[in-house]
């Protein structure tokens, strides 16, 4: 029996779409079976960054409203025979996509994937409720700015009225230099007022851009600080403890003696 | 009436007038003589406005007939109700002054959009996040970050007091008194205490053990069931 984990946010842009891409791919490279689902209606996007956009025939609605059955709406990936992705309508009504018609999708693919990775909308209205509905567990993606964090601490309070287990962190769009100029905020710091488990931590990397634009998620590339990052976070979900990339770790201990002599002035 | 005893005995005290009724007769009995007593005893035009204090003994008013009993005060003489006292009060405002005396203990983080309220004092065992709220009618003690808005005496208790093991945050609130963050970004302080300085009238910070000196009844139970 497989597992589904939602992909979430509270605030757009940040990453969710990657994310899920990207684990998604990582998860496929470890022989998992993967199916990934787009849940933002109208501004579906998964099928762009896995350049599987020409492939699209059935959406999730057309499943929903039963205009055909849920294999048929499946799409394989190209490079893989064991992933899958579920498209998100791009024309029709938002509000034919319930929280009982997700549950229903959920549950009749987990016996047939190892995991099934849901990409929610940005904000916490009706489309977050439906990604959240059949999850079992959730991923928080933040990037290091106040904006993201706290609309990061807005979706964990909402996820830990669900009855899923609690939520994960991955921080996104990390630029070393700013960091350490004190521009952005640190890990650790978002870490600590999330108080949630950190799953991983993502560079700012312009081959995320590249390859989001080729149709071909960065995780394949072999050894690009993202795709690196994120098949830790898929070892990680899969239950291997991978420490943190080592030059994290190194900035993490300089700037926390920055911060010492700082205050000792 | 039997016998000769008043139903309603006036003081003059230092206060103002103190007004002792019987709590044994009937309400109307009360109010009949209160009439008659206050029209024998006219008080000049000309005089300053004295301030009445009403004691009840083991009486029980409806708000109704408390209100009736002010009105029927006020309107003859040139008085003020200054207070009314009864011994006695319900079960449902026995309760409420228990909630409203007690601490009550949470554990977990208030985040960015949650809102926790409490009747009587909050001792939270956690964070409240930027974005996040507590309130309480009493005072506010967090064992953990306070980055959100905390506030304290709700109803209207400016000696409430708001504590927190650190705190950075984007309001404090007591009573109606309201003091945000400078607009440059600060460090935050350790134990300190937010409290309602009576000479300059606004919320201020000062180390935990100063404030309990200037508020020896924060950790009083008896005191505060006394001040109601
Ligand atoms: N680690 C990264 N390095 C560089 N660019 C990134 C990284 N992660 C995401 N991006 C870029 O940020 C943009 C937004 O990413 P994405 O679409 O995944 O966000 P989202 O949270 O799904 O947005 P929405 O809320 O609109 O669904 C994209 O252009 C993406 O390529
Ligand atoms: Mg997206």
């Amino acid at each position: 029996m497989g597992e589904a984990i939602v992909i979430t946010s509270g605030k757009g842009g940040v990453g969710k779409t990657t994310t899920s891409a990207n684990l998604g791919t990582a998860l496929a490279l470890m022989e998992k079976k993967v199916c990934l689902i787009d849940t933002d209606i109208g501004l579906r996007n998964l099928d762009v960054v896995m350049g599987l956009e020409n492939r699209i025939i059935y959406d999730i609605i057309d499943v929903i409203i039963g205009r055909c059955a849920l294999k048929q709406a499946l799409i394989k990936d190209k490079r893989f025979d064991h992933l899958y992705l579920l498209p998100a309508a791009q024309t029709s009504d938002k509000s034919d996509l319930t929280t009982e018609g997700m549950e229903k999708i959920v549950a009749e693919l987990k016996p047939e994937f190892d995991y099934i990775i849901i990409d929610c909308p940005a904000g916490i209205e009706q489309g977050y409720k439906n990604a959240v509905a059949g999850a079992d567990k959730a991923i928080v993606v933040t990037t290091p700015e106040k904006p993201s964090v706290r609309d990061a601490d807005r979706i964990i309070g909402l996820l830990e009225q669900e009855d899923i287990e609690p939520p994960k962190l991955i921080v996104n769009r990390i630029r070393n230099h700013m960091v350490e100029d004190g521009d952005m905020l640190e890990v650790d710091e978002i870490v600590q007022v999330l108080s949630i488990d950190l799953l991983g931590i993502v560079a700012d990397d312009e081959q995320v851009i590249k390859a989001s634009n080729h149709g071909e998620p960065v995780a394949f590339q072999p050894n690009t600080k993202a795709s690196i990052a994120y098949r830790n976070i898929a070892r990680r979900i899969l239950g291997e403890s991978v420490p943190l990339m080592s030059f994290e770790d190194q900035k993490g201990m300089f700037s926390r003696l920055k911060k010492l002599f700082s205050k000792s002035k | 009436m039997i016998g000769n005893k008043q139903i309603i005995t006036i003081k003059g005290t230092r206060e103002g007038l103190s007004l002792h009724m019987d709590d044994a007769c009937s309400f109307e009995e009360l109010l009949k003589e209160l009439e008659e007593k206050l029209a024998a005893n006219r008080i000049d035009s000309a005089d300053q406005i004295v301030g009445v204090h009403i004691q009840l003994g083991n009486r029980y008013l409806e708000k109704e007939q408390e209100e009736l009993l002010c009105r029927m005060i006020t309107s003859k003489q040139r008085l003020r109700i200054e207070s009314v006292h009864s011994e006695v009060i319900t079960k449902q405002a026995a309760i409420e002054w228990k909630e409203e005396a007690e601490v009550k203990a949470v554990s977990r983080v208030v985040r960015s959009g949650q809102v926790l309220e409490v009747k009587g004092d909050l001792l939270l065992l956690g964070d409240v996040n930027p974005g996040g709220c507590v309130t309480a009618t009493g005072n506010i003690f967090v064992m953990g970050n306070l980055l959100g808005i905390a506030h304290a005496g709700k109803d209207g208790n400016t000696d409430a007091v708001i504590a927190a093991s650190y705190m950075n945050p984007t309001q404090l609130r007591i009573a109606s008194y309201i003091s945000r963050a400078p607009d440059h970004e600060t460090d935050g302080v350790y134990m300190e205490c937010g409290h309602i300085d009576d000479e300059q009238q606004k919320i201020i910070i000062d180390r935990l053990q100063a404030v309990v000196r200037k508020r020896p009844g924060i950790s009083s139970f008896e005191r505060r069931m006394l001040n109601g």
